[in-house]
């Protein structure tokens, strides 16, 4: 099932500092809903588990992450490929933006995913609410871990 | 007491126990240390299998086993089968993959059945499932079929091309020819929906193994029970028969779906042996959507020519059948033997070809759902002629009524000998019943109020009474198609059925009890029906098809004929007369012409006690069977006409009335054949507004819950005007001819004729939910505008 969500945010950092920080896997563990590790396994990778929770069905996912088409500090393709057992799978990735903005920096995001098995039996409207509501939870996170104080 | 009459609307015996909770379904049977199955199902459409680890998940405590197609190969379990054979327009066989009951080496759609595992309770075995690590290799998924046919991926390396067969029925050198001279040539597109089956009662299985009489008992949802043991015994080769016992208890709604035999039934019993433990397994909705055999699916182009008065010279259909990614039991034979020879429906039409390709996808496979192969047909010949009596600027009714089949029997060119019918009786009658006459000003005050009412016609038949069968094994299938039936009566006079028939919802316990009620005199009250299990009842194919009055009342009729013909022996020994002159009627054995008569329980007695006569004259008991094989199909016929407003600025469509007129041949129990009507229509209804499965171009099943899937409900539907017409069957005793698929075979042609009435145009695809027929609102507005 294919699922896209697009958005965006702005943080109240400058660029290089969001650029830094959306590049550090310390960062990315906190803020990423239900995430249970993340390794650097080269530059521009990742080896991630996470537990995610949608309607009735609850899983571990465990999978690779790639950075790919880096300009920094402008932005990158964040993609994925996750298997949660009998949950299902999610393969997919996200286009992030960063321009200058007053007050900060405004990240774009646009999300593409495909997604099998039975989160996918469960229906785009559960899935999507979902996905909508762990984008906005991540957001929610990222700009605290990137806000002056906590710099 | 007295008897119970045929044609009496007798109340449902079996109705108390299943609206008290005192049902016993599959789910309902445990066994003394049962144990429960989970399956590791596929959540890709297509891919390898590189490996499978399931160390973790056998250390889970309470787990007993986690299992494998290697298991199965290891133990030489063979693959699921289907069927019935069918062989291309060149004689060379369909190509059929192997199915095994747990994938070795590949996947082939989402839900396919990758593991189990076995455990103390169903949480464990379920908690347990999501430890076992699949390696999956990834293939592309094949959705469309158009797509399939290129053969760029392959599903089974035995078809390159995703297909199964291309076979075709009918005479193309004539059809061609009439084509050739027509005056008027109507096109239509049609698809025909994919449908998820959705019986009350999902699937369940409890598998038992006795290891000290190394016999097998498997507790299962079945149509067929036999059926079920022949295939598991003789081709999955769990156990030889007799160390098979099946039983399929109270059965919650089948429609089609569990006429099949399918991997988790004969994983749960085999692998009780395997554990040492019975095994259950109950499907959850979810799966049941995944993996019960589809319905439909097709898609056809067909042609119907004419002459300059609008009478039908030929008509040709090519159609592509989805089948999807496994031939399931009886697939191969739904989009053909059971589908292009109801293409002449009630016309006489001199000429008619048909092509039919089935398509391997990577989607859950496609079998019989109700009407099976009937719907699909009709479908196309009453949309066709439909649209044709619009092109023609006919009257729909006018139009049908000139092209009918008026003698009888009529040979068509697919094959059917219809043999008897009154296709005009019904349509007049149906026309009275619906007020037709009124039509155009209930359609002006729609109009007044802003809203579009269409009217739609549907003049069906069916070939039921499933089946004749030198017939049906000279079209390929594996198994022929009569039925059993043994009659018991105990000394006191009671009477136990043993049919091979099964009922799951259509009201055998009455109906075949009403019947030997009425042929001995014996009050209803004393009759009971004994169905679905191996052990007690002799071999039998099972109910679908319409075929349990037809086939299995005939037989159960056969049976009481030699009752009635013992039974007068043992009168005429007691009443000291010759068997020749006792008459049988009211329940009293009467020697002609004399006072002396002896009810029937009192011939039953003498029957057991044998006093009166020497088991060298006359041999004790009371007990009868017989086979009853049909000579040849029934055909139910009749006209149904749809009523319907349509709300242009919302797209909702709201049926106003529903008129369905009957020929059914005999009835023996009208307010049953009633209920079956209304369930027939509603299960229509539901297809042509509200139902379809959808998957995505990953093979992904996007309606797999009710939250994505619509059924009908009560608000949908109006209350039915029901009527009947009778011609009898001329070929059972009985005049039958079968009424379970009537209404979802009739309904959704009515449906969408109604709606394209309303339009004004022809493009509408089923379900024609709001949104569909909103969007071609817009279409017939933007049509005037621009005119």
């Amino acid at each position: 099932m294919a699922m896209t969500m697009n958005g965006d945010f702005v943080l109240p950092a400058d660029k290089a500092t969001v650029w830094a920080k959306l590049n550090d896997p310390d960062v990315l563990r906190v803020c990423i809903p239900g995430c249970q590790s993340l390794e650097k396994t080269s530059d521009t990778s990742f080896q991630a588990t996470a537990k995610v929770k949608v309607g009735p069905v609850g899983a571990t996912f465990k999978g690779k992450v790639n950075l790919t088409d880096i300009d920094a500090p402008n932005g990158y393709r964040i993609s994925g490929e996750g298997e949660g057992g009998v949950a299902g799978f999610a393969k997919g990735g996200a286009v992030v933006k960063l321009e200058e903005v007053e007050g900060g920096t405004k990240l774009t995001y646009d999300v593409e995913a495909q997604i099998g098995g039975k989160l996918a039996q469960l229906g785009g409207r559960l899935v999507n609410g979902v996905a909508k509501k762990m984008a906005d939870e991540f957001f929610a996170n990222f700009a605290k871990a990137v806000s002056p104080a906590q710099a | 007491m007295t008897a119970t009459e045929i044609g009496a609307p007798v109340r449902r015996k079996e109705d108390f126990r299943f609206i008290t909770g005192k049902g016993q379904y599959t789910d309902d049977i445990n066994r003394p240390g049962q144990s429960y199955a989970y399956f590791v199902r596929s959540p890709h459409a297509h891919a390898t299998i590189k490996s499978i680890d399931a160390t973790a998940a056998r250390a889970v405590p309470g787990v007993l086993a986690v299992l494998t197609g290697d298991d199965l190969a290891a133990d030489k379990v063979g693959g699921l089968i289907c069927g019935w054979m069918i062989h291309n327009k060149d004689g060379s066989p369909m190509k059929a993959g192997a199915h095994p009951a747990l994938a070795q080496g590949k996947v082939r759609y989402v839900g396919d059945h990758v593991a189990v595992v076995v455990a103390e309770d169903y949480a464990t075995a379920r908690d347990a499932a999501e430890k076992v690590v699949v390696d999956y290799g990834v293939l592309p998924a094949v959705v469309d079929m158009n797509e399939a046919v290129t053969g760029k991926t392959v599903i089974h390396d035995v078809a390159p091309d995703n297909r199964v067969y291309d076979w075709s029925l009918g005479d193309k050198a004539a059809t061609d020819a009439a084509f050739a001279k027509a005056k008027h040539v109507t096109k239509l597109h049609i698809v025909n929906n994919r449908l998820v089956p959705n019986a009350m009662e999902p699937r369940a299985a409890v598998g038992d193994y006795d290891s000290g009489t190394e016999q097998f008992t498997l507790y299962t949802t079945s149509q067929n029970p036999h059926v079920a043991r022949l295939v598991l015994s003789a081709f999955i080769g769990i156990a030889p028969e007799h160390k098979l016992r099946v039983i399929a208890p109270d059965v919650g709604g089948g429609f089609g779906s569990k006429i099949f035999i399918y991997a988790e039934e004969t994983v749960c019993v085999w692998a009780a042996k395997k554990v040492g433990r019975p095994v259950k397994w109950t499907a959850d909705r979810t799966e049941a959507f995944l993996s019960d055999a589809h319905g439909r699916d097709h898609v056809t182009d067909a042609e119907l020519a004419m002459d300059e008065k609008g009478r039908i010279l030929a008509l040709r259909v090519k159609t592509k059948a989805n089948l999807g990614a496994y031939l399931s039991t009886f697939s191969s034979s739904v989009p053909t033997y059971l589908y292009a020879p109801l293409l002449s429906g009630q016309y006489d039409i001199p000429a008619i070809y048909c092509e039919v390709d089935g398509i391997y996808t990577t989607t859950a496979p496609v079998d019989a759902y109700r009407g099976a192969g009937r719907p699909e047909a009709t479908f196309v010949v009453e949309r066709i002629v439909e649209v044709a009596a619009r092109e023609l600027g006919q009257d729909p009714t006018a139009f049908r009524r000139r092209n009918f089949v008026r003698k009888f029997p009529h040979q068509t060119p697919v094959i059917m000998m219809y043999d008897a019918g009154d296709y005009s009786a019904s349509l007049d009658k149906a026309l009275e019943m619906a007020d037709y006459r009124n039509f155009g000003k209930r359609k002006r005050e729609s109009a007044r109020k802003g809203k579009l009412r269409g009217i739609g016609f549907s003049a069906y038949i069916e070939a039921c009474g499933i089946a004749p069968s030198a017939a049906v094994g000279s079209l390929g299938a594996g198994v022929g198609l009569w039925e059993s039936a043994e009659i018991r009566v105990n000394p006191v006079g009671t009477v136990e059925v043993l049919t091979g028939s099964h009922s799951h919802g259509q009201g055998h316990e009455t109906t075949f009890a009403q019947l030997v009620s009425a042929r001995l005199g014996v009050p209803i009250d004393q009759v009971s029906v004994v169905h679905g299990d191996t052990d007690k009842v002799q071999f039998g194919m099972g109910t679908y098809g319409s075929r349990s009055g037809a086939v299995g009342m005939s037989a159960i009729s056969k049976a009481l004929d030699k009752v009635v013909a013992k039974g007068k022996k043992v009168a005429a020994y007691v009443l000291e007369a010759s068997a020749d002159d006792i008459e049988f009627k009211d329940g009293r054995f009467q020697v002609a012409g004399t006072d002396k008569s002896l009810a029937f329980g009192e011939v039953a007695l003498q029957a057991y006690i044998a006093h009166k006569f020497s088991g060298q004259e006359l041999e004790p008991g009371l007990k009868e069977g017989a086979f009853y094989d049909p000579t040849n199909f029934t055909f139910p016929a009749g006209v149904h006409i749809c009523e319907l407003e349509i709300d242009p600025e919302t797209g909702v469509t709201t049926i106003e009335r529903w008129t369905a007129v009957d020929d059914f041949g005999h009835v023996i129990n009208p307010m049953i054949v009633e209920g079956q009507v209304h369930g027939g229509i509603a299960q229509g209804v539901g297809q042509a507004l509200l139902e379809g499965a959808r998957y995505d171009a990953n093979g992904q099943l996007v309606t797999a819950s009710y939250m994505d899937y619509a059924m009908p409900r009560a608000d949908d539907l109006p209350s039915f005007q029901v009527g009947t017409t009778v011609t009898p069957c001329p070929s059972n005793p009985l005049g039958i001819k079968g009424c379970g698929e009537a209404g979802a075979i009739a309904a959704p042609p009515a449906v969408i004729n109604a709606i394209t009435d309303a339009l004004g145009h022809e493009d509408i695809a089923m379900p024609a939910t709001p949104q569909a027929v909103w969007k071609a609102c817009q279409k017939a507005a933007r049509k005037m505008a621009a005119e």
